[in-house]
């Protein structure tokens, strides 16, 4: 059995003759070796020649990214991507952003410091390295200190080592071995099997709580509530609607009567009360174009989009049609004539009038004389026709 | 009685050597717990019961349940959380900001300190996220590239409040986990246990106690206390800028960032001293964490209950200065409105009875110290409740006014979240060293070279 060397330890009892064995093995010319404490002892670095720890420098770097990042995100989301006034402060409210980026530039400079210090300066984690479950190392982290000469160390030779150390008057010594086959915990089975339920119970609770726990009492985003929607029954009442009809002659908000429902005769008391304007026409244009045009066409010609599923309206530029008063219309509107129903409920009043106008548009755009060609030419500056 | 204050007293008491110091710390870690042990962990397992049955009714039911009603919107739950904020700061002025003043007597209190931190600040995490009544929808409070092109709005105290809650938490968790991990090597190489040896090297990450290491160590040590000390501040201003940037009289002032964090010192060192009066006698550490300690802490005690005292009395000083006519009634209504009841158990907890520290002989008594930290807890949750429930209770529309009571679900909650830090808290002495091994070691005496820095042979 061939047993590697990993180096040559040497126990002391108390603080100071750790000083001086850690200076005196400097001064021997060795460049691998360690000192090991239970805590750190003062001094020890300075007898080591050990030069200062250049933690701080990522810890310098992390933060100032921190803080880089942290300004910049709230620039980028305040003043670019979403710009909101909030309390009458300007987009880039640069007081108000000095406590998040505090946070983060404490947050991204300590962790860095310590997983820096961790993975990079310490190269952990390291639960295979030779020295660990030996005696040497049970003894100094409990009350012991040592200093370890290795192997791999340029002046390194055994009995040399082994007589200089002594030399130092230890409390004893230890050859420390690597281990002699090399064992891989990752992959033993215990280990894989972990993994496989850890990542089976992690993937199963993630599906579980996106899936169908989110849509469970109560995480249901309030969609039970003690209270009554639209449509719903209710016990309460004795015929069994949740919902009430109003009391008799209630009248809704913004809501005027229209007296005239069910009668044929068209009423001339009815007046228009608002003027073409190009805003009122604009409305008149939008509503006539949903509402309307379906079934009487884009400009009144009674050319049914429907496609025979309901049978086409006469035109609006009939002679018949274009006589009738603004009120008549209006009436057809909200009352409906033959089968075309009314639209009093989905047209308010306004909306009707414009219509109405809108209506009185097509028919004499349809129906132009040549006085108002003159009309449009002038306004327009076009001479086509002239 | 002549006691020679120039000489300091010696951090550990008892003549200690480092194998003993290591024996006492690991004592409870190796043995089984005892049935005094799981008496204590079933009553604040039974808290935490309490509370648990508590909020599951209230997102059942929805929040409706609990006192906050308008004019009050913010009661209770925002009490309690700035209650625990607050206790978490004791841990970190011990851990960072005596570290740094070179103060050695804090070895012996830091761990434990910092745990109740770390403990008390996921107390103190609940509230605001189970205030919002959806708490399961707490990732909104982040700022995240989204499907509505949202984002947070990074210019409210609130949104500072998630930054600073968090990252005092994770720094928090940090700075103790650092800590530990020579002592989990420690632990790991007495242990004989398979189970406990594989736990142990798995979080000491392979730690060798190599001095080369010890030097990176001390550096992070000392950067991430000189990181801990500013956060640590700025984390009870942040909060305390949760009512002062608002403009309602009695919280609009800006005496509340001193006032809150020497508040938050106050009754954090209170909570500190509670636990440790057991634990020191409950697991033998009467010679690590020793009277001087305690009587330490008591006098921190007394200098911050003053500084609260002194915020109480600048705030009606303020109030009357000022000449504003709102702010002056928010004042006199506290003092002898509906709730004069409650300002005055703040003013007789944290104000009056701490003066009894002014004696050496109160402040080395351990009853007269256990009823007088108990009292500056509940003053200082009372001082919580004061400075929220008061100054909404009467608003500018005296018809909106209301007397505010918190249900029996508030309470349930409430006892909730001691029953949660008390479980973690026992849990934690019987899982991890309650006092840090390596840095009682290091101040033992004769730990450190008799000739400092070794110059001479």
């Amino acid at each position: 059995m061939n047993k590697r060397l990993f180096g040559i330890a040497a126990l002391f009892k108390t603080p100071d003759e750790i000083i001086r064995a850690a200076k005196k093995t400097v001064e021997a010319g060795y460049q691998k070796y360690d000192v090991h404490s239970p805590y750190p002892v003062h001094g020890i670095d300075r007898a080591m020649k050990l030069k200062p720890s250049k933690l701080g420098f990522i810890t310098l770097v992390f933060g100032l990214t921190g803080s880089a990042l942290a300004l910049l995100l709230m620039y980028w989301t305040m003043s670019v991507d979403y710009p909101m006034i909030i309390g009458g402060k300007p987009f880039f409210a640069l007081p108000a952003f000095i406590p998040v980026t505090f946070e983060v530039t404490v947050l991204l400079a300590t962790l860095a410091t310590v997983i820096g210090m961790i993975t990079f300066f310490f190269r952990f984690p390291e639960n295979d390295h030779p020295l660990h479950d030996t005696e040497y190392m049970k003894k100094v982290s409990r009350d012991h200190f040592g200093v370890v000469i290795e192997a791999s160390d340029k002046h390194f030779d055994e009995s040399k080592v082994r007589e200089f150390l002594s030399s130092l008057h230890p409390i004893s010594l230890e050859e420390i071995y690597y281990s002699e086959k090399e064992t891989y915990p990752v992959l033993e089975p215990k280990f894989v099997t972990f993994l496989v339920v850890v990542a089976l119970v992690t993937s199963g609770v993630t599906y579980f709580s996106l899936n169908k726990l989110l849509y469970m009492q109560p995480f249901t985003w309030m969609m039970e509530q003690p209270k009554l929607n639209p449509q719903q029954p209710s016990t309460l009442f004795a015929d069994g609607f949740g919902m009430r009809t109003p009391v008799q002659g209630t009248v809704a908000r913004g809501f005027i009567p229209y007296p005239y429902m069910g009668q044929n005769n068209p009423t001339e008391v009815l007046q228009n009360p608002f003027l073409p304007t190009k805003e009122n026409l604009k409305l008149g244009e939008a509503k006539y174009l949903t509402f309307c045009s379906p079934c009487h066409g884009n400009f009144g010609d009674g050319d049914s989009r429907l496609r025979g599923q309901f049978p086409n309206p006469p035109s609006l530029h009939s002679s018949r049609a274009r006589e009738f008063s603004d009120g008549m219309i209006y009436h057809i509107i909200t009352n409906g004539q033959n089968i075309m129903p009314s639209y009093a409920s989905q047209i308010t009043r306004e909306e009707r009038w414009a219509i109405v106008n809108y209506i009185r548009v097509l028919q004499r755009a349809k129906n132009a004389k040549s006085s108002d060609l003159q009309v449009v030419n002038k306004e327009t500056g076009n001479n086509a026709s002239n | 009685m002549n006691i020679d204050y120039s000489q300091e007293a010696p951090a550990i008491a008892g003549r200690l050597s480092l194998a003993e110091i290591e024996e006492l710390v690991a004592r409870p870690l190796d043995t089984k717990p005892d049935r005094k042990y799981f008496i204590a962990l079933s009553i604040s397992g039974s808290l935490l019961l309490i509370g648990a049955v508590c909020l599951a009714f209230s997102f059942y039911y929805g929040i409706g349940l609990w006192g906050n009603n308008q004019p009050v919107g913010w009661a209770v739950p925002i009490v309690n959380f700035v209650f625990w904020v607050g206790i978490g700061h004791a841990g970190t002025l011990i851990s960072a900001i005596l570290f740094l003043l070179r103060q050695k007597w804090r070895t012996g209190i830091a761990r434990f300190a910092e745990a109740m931190t770390i403990f008390a600040v996921m107390c103190a995490g609940i509230f605001p996220v189970i205030h919002t009544g959806r708490p399961w929808l707490a990732g909104y409070l982040l700022p995240y590239p989204n499907q509505h092109s949202l984002w947070v709005n990074f210019t409210s105290p609130l949104l500072w409040d998630v930054f600073a809650v968090s990252t005092y938490f994770t720094v928090s968790l940090v700075f103790w986990y650092i800590g530990l991990i020579p002592d989990f090597a420690t632990l790991r190489d007495r242990t004989t246990s398979k189970i406990k040896k594989t736990i142990y090297s798995i979080f000491s990450l392979g730690w060798r106690h190599s001095s080369r290491h010890w030097q990176h160590y001390e550096k992070a040590y000392m950067l991430l206390a000189g990181f801990a000390t500013p956060l640590v501040l700025s984390v009870h201003t942040i909060v305390s800028f949760d009512f002062a940037v608002s403009i309602l009289p009695g919280w609009h002032t800006t005496i509340f960032p001193p006032y809150f964090v020497a508040g938050a010192i106050f009754s954090g060192f209170a909570m500190v001293v509670t636990v440790l009066v057991f634990v020191r006698k409950i697991f033998n550490l009467e010679n690590i964490i020793t009277m001087d300690h305690l009587e330490k802490m008591n006098k921190v005690i007394l200098a911050t209950g003053m500084m609260v005292g002194y915020a109480y009395g600048m705030e009606f000083f303020i109030a009357w200065y000022s000449g504003v006519q709102a702010e002056q009634f928010v004042f006199i209504n506290r003092a002898f409105g509906p709730y004069a009841w409650a300002y005055w158990i703040m003013v007789s907890c944290n104000v009056i009875f701490p003066q009894l520290f002014w004696f050496r002989k109160f402040r080395r008594s351990i009853p007269v110290m256990m009823v007088i930290v108990i009292l500056v807890n509940v003053g200082m949750w009372f001082e919580r409740f004061v400075i929220t429930v008061t100054s909404l209770h009467r608003d500018f529309l005296p018809s909106s006014w209301a007397y505010y009571t918190p249900t029996i679900f508030d309470m349930g909650i409430l006892l909730g979240s001691f029953g949660l830090f008390f479980t973690l808290v026992i849990l934690f002495t019987k899982s991890l060293p309650v006092v840090s091994i390596s840095e009682v070691k290091a101040v033992a005496e004769g730990a450190q070279p008799t000739h400092h820095g070794g110059h001479h042979e």
